[in-house]
């Protein structure tokens, strides 16, 4: 083969493998994405129906109930504005525990509880997730503005 | 004392980086072979001062010395001596200086063994590892210092993290980080000869066997962390598409690329350009992967070190470095390609595919890994992408990339016909097809369509990477026995075969099974029973932990006991799950304790995952593979004839 069909053969083979393998890669890509939703916008309804998403918080002090003996669990999360109930049936990670961030992946049931299929908890004491601090000090920082703003009426 | 020492050691350290990466530079350029000849011994002298600043942190750690900053946060007095060894590399400091250690051993072993290259050549290859160094001894000592102190020292330190009181861990990162900076030797070769402008056959011969070693290392570097993650992040999953992960594995990819394209080059004086961006590719890669991790951009169980100024200073390190690379390629480049041609049906261009596939695949993956980042940039949406997308990106590319590895390995140079190579094939071809049938339906009782590729996939390869050593077995005296390189790249293609065969089967007939227990009750999986026997409080050296005792029959016949453990670390207070593992070559049996439920029961996960094992040995044939073909005859003679060279050179003036 002459270098310039060389050339040719090689990036029209390249062009094609590379416009197959990125159709099928946005697909899963689309599938597979999920979004991060703050509570506050999942209990005012602004959330994406029908797939997954993931929500993140620090779980309520002495919201962690189970039937004794049993697998499946409730808890509280909040981030420090609204809260959400999760319902979970699994083992959770080692570093789950009331006070600590954490996220949660699933879906929103009709009854506005969170069924997570996956909830994670960072191998690390300190460590917040970094969706979860802002989700956070945005909703703590709303509240201060809003007493601010009730003080000064007064 | 002994802290200041190595401080100080790495401030000299990098002076003669800097005099490695500069002198031999200017030397090449002026033709001056007594500047030249700076290369050697500042590598060597660098490397003496990194080893002193390596053993003085090695040292405040055995000591205990608390007024160490970094041994106080990362160690503590009933640690293991083991582990107080393996905390060097624990956490960010230690394990740069690490990098910085390997990286200054490289280039001693680079310079020890390129005495045959013209003298300009290795000054430059040399020089550029040395303005690595530089770049990496500076980030050490100006962002990430591990020889500060903590003035009052506290009586005991905080320990490591549990998670890396494990043997696995112990020597994971050296040998990942053997491989990730072995890719910055193909670099340095890469630059030297753009510098130069010359590049050929020989180039490629020189680069190849230093590149295999490095992805070798890389290669188990992966494999063992694999293996770590499955039995110690407690949940028996091998591969989670953590980006902490990808960023080991792009590198690899490659790597792995770059391999096969050096042997066109190499062979047939071909691909050049490309093999030099391939080059630059996995080494940028590698310094990309470092970004990664310790920027804590992403968000990842390995991200310990987040602190935006060190991110800032890798970024404009690695802008720096693929930047400049890039410059000089785009300057150099076009002038180095060959005009030689190949055929439509050749080895080139099956590895001409393979290079297209692995780099869509490592495109995929990078694309992946990035994607909440852009996201968030462009929209403010923080998103994740889950690992379903990356096994599909993943698979997408692989799945012909494996059925071609057969025909490619077995194509001739510049032209074959296609005829006589199908009739070569039909045997493995016909034992492909059978067995990928016959293996999951008749061992496991089922299969689905992707789970009969994967397995014919899987047999196709093993089949025809035997066809050359079992030929060589069995031919005729007289006739020449298989080289190295050819059962090198037989052995490590057996390997790919074992791996996928073992990503098959774990994938498709894995049973998970979460329970709740009381001490006394019995649950069935995959055919086992599992008998939750007792459970009682055991104390460990830094931690308690309460153990379960499970006692594993089949058809009623004992088969194994396991005591997986729920441990609390005293010093960091942090649980850690101990699972209880019963190995073996066709399954492997997991028992992993949850959580108190209350009345007595606790949360108790079982898992039965068939073949799991393959998936370490395939990574580990591979590796093997990668040395029998570095260690091939041409490469060896080329090693000996310089054996004496390194003798007088050794002295420079």
């Amino acid at each position: 083969m002459k270098p310039r069909q060389q050339r040719m053969l090689a990036v029209g083979l390249a062009a094609a493998g590379i416009a197959i393998a990125t159709a099928l890669a946005l697909r899963a890509f689309e599938e597979n994405m999920m979004f991060f939703v703050d509570i506050s916008e999942v209990t005012e309804g602004n959330y994406p129906e029908d797939r997954n998403f993931r929500v993140g918080g620090l779980v309520v002090e002495g919201s962690v109930r189970r039937e004794a003996g049993e697998l499946e669990v409730n808890f509280d999360l909040t981030d420090l504005n609204s809260q959400l109930t999760v319902a979970y049936n699994g083992i959770l990670p080692d570093l789950f525990r009331e006070g600590q961030g954490i996220i949660a992946h699933g879906r929103l049931d009709d009854d506005g509880v969170f069924v997570a299929d996956e909830v994670l908890a960072k191998h690390d004491e300190n460590y917040m997730p970094p969706e979860v601090a802002d989700s956070l000090a945005k909703h703590s920082a709303a509240q201060d503005a809003v007493i601010e703003a009730e003080e000064a009426t007064q | 004392m002994i802290p200041e020492i190595g401080h100080f050691a790495l401030i000299l350290a990098l002076s003669l980086a800097i005099c490695q990466g500069v002198l031999p530079l200017i030397g090449a350029h002026q033709g001056d072979s007594s500047l030249m000849a700076v290369a050697r011994p500042a590598a060597n002298g660098q490397f003496v001062f990194v080893a002193i600043a390596f053993g003085c942190l090695a040292w405040s750690f055995v000591q205990s010395d608390f007024s160490v900053l970094y041994v106080a946060n990362h160690s503590q007095l009933a640690l293991p001596t083991v582990y107080k060894i393996s905390a060097v590399w624990g956490a960010h400091e230690g394990s740069l200086l690490l990098w910085v250690l390997l990286l200054a051993g490289w280039t001693v072993l680079v310079g020890r063994y390129s005495s045959e290259l013209p003298e300009a050549f290795s000054a430059r290859v040399v020089a550029v590892l040395g303005l690595l160094s530089c770049g990496f001894l500076l980030f050490t000592l100006l962002t990430s210092n591990p020889f500060e102190r903590l003035i009052p020292a506290p009586a005991d330190g905080a320990d490591l993290n549990p998670l890396l009181q494990d043997p696995g861990l112990a020597i994971h990162p050296p040998l990942l980080y053997v491989g990730y900076v072995g890719f910055s030797v193909a670099f340095a070769f890469a630059i030297a000869a753009m510098i130069s402008g010359n590049l050929d056959q020989k180039w490629a011969r020189w680069t190849r066997p230093w590149t295999t070693y490095a992805w070798l290392f890389l290669t188990m570097g992966i494999a063992l962390g694999s293996w770590w993650a499955y039995y110690e992040l407690g949940w028996g999953g091998w591969w989670f598409w953590d980006p902490v992960e990808n960023a080991s594995f792009m590198p690899w990819l490659a790597g792995t690329a770059l391999i096969h394209s050096l042997a066109v080059t190499e062979k047939r004086g071909l691909f050049k350009s490309w093999t030099l961006l391939l080059a630059i590719t996995a080494f940028s890669l590698s310094l990309l992967g470092t970004f990664l991790v310790r920027s804590g951009i992403l968000i990842s169980v390995h991200a310990f070190a987040v602190d935006p100024e060190r991110g800032l200073f890798i970024l404009a390190f690695l802008g720096i470095v693929i930047g400049g690379a890039l410059a000089l390629y785009a300057w150099r480049a076009p002038g180095l390609d060959s005009e030689a041609g190949f055929h439509a049906t050749s080895r080139e261009t099956f590895l001409l595919l393979n290079n297209v596939l692995l780099i869509i695949a490592t495109a995929l993956i990078l694309g992946g890994t990035l994607a909440p980042l852009l996201v968030e940039l462009f929209t403010g949406a923080k998103i994740s992408v889950g690992p379903p997308y990356f096994e599909i990106a993943f698979a997408i590319p692989m799945l012909p990339l494996v059925l071609l590895m057969g025909v490619g390995m077995h194509s001739a140079w510049r032209s074959q016909d296609m005829g006589p190579l199908m009739r070569r094939l039909k045997v493995p071809a016909i034992i492909a097809l059978v067995l990928g049938i016959a293996i999951p339906i008749v061992i496991y009782g089922s299969g689905s369509v992707l789970l009969v590729i994967g397995v014919i996939a899987a047999v196709w390869i093993m089949a025809v990477s035997m066809i050359q050593p079992v030929r060589s077995w069995r031919r005729a005296p007289g006739t020449p026995a298989i080289t190295r390189s050819v059962l090198g790249m037989s052995i490590a293609h057996f390997g790919v075969g074992i791996f996928v065969l073992g990503v098959a089967i774990v994938s498709a007939f894995s049973v998970e099974a979460d329970r709740s227990l009381v001490a006394g009750d019995q649950v069935s999986v995959a055919g086992y029973e599992f008998e939750l026997r007792s459970l009682q409080n055991v104390q460990g050296p830094n931690y308690r932990a309460i153990e379960g005792e499970v006692d594993i029959r089949k058809n009623g016949e004992f088969v194994s006991q396991l005591r997986p453990q729920k441990r609390t670390y005293l010093v960091q207070q942090s649980p850690m799950t101990e699972a209880g593992i019963d190995a073996g070559w066709n399954r492997d049996l997991f028992v992993a304790l949850g959580d108190p439920l209350g009345n007595n029961a606790w949360s108790v996960r079982i898992q039965y995952k068939p073949l799991i094992r393959l998936i370490w040995l395939g990574a580990f044939i591979m590796a093997l593979g990668g040395m029998v073909a570095a260690s091939d005859r041409r490469y060896r003679l080329t090693a000996k004839a310089k054996q004496p060279a390194t003798e007088l050179s050794g002295e420079p003036a």
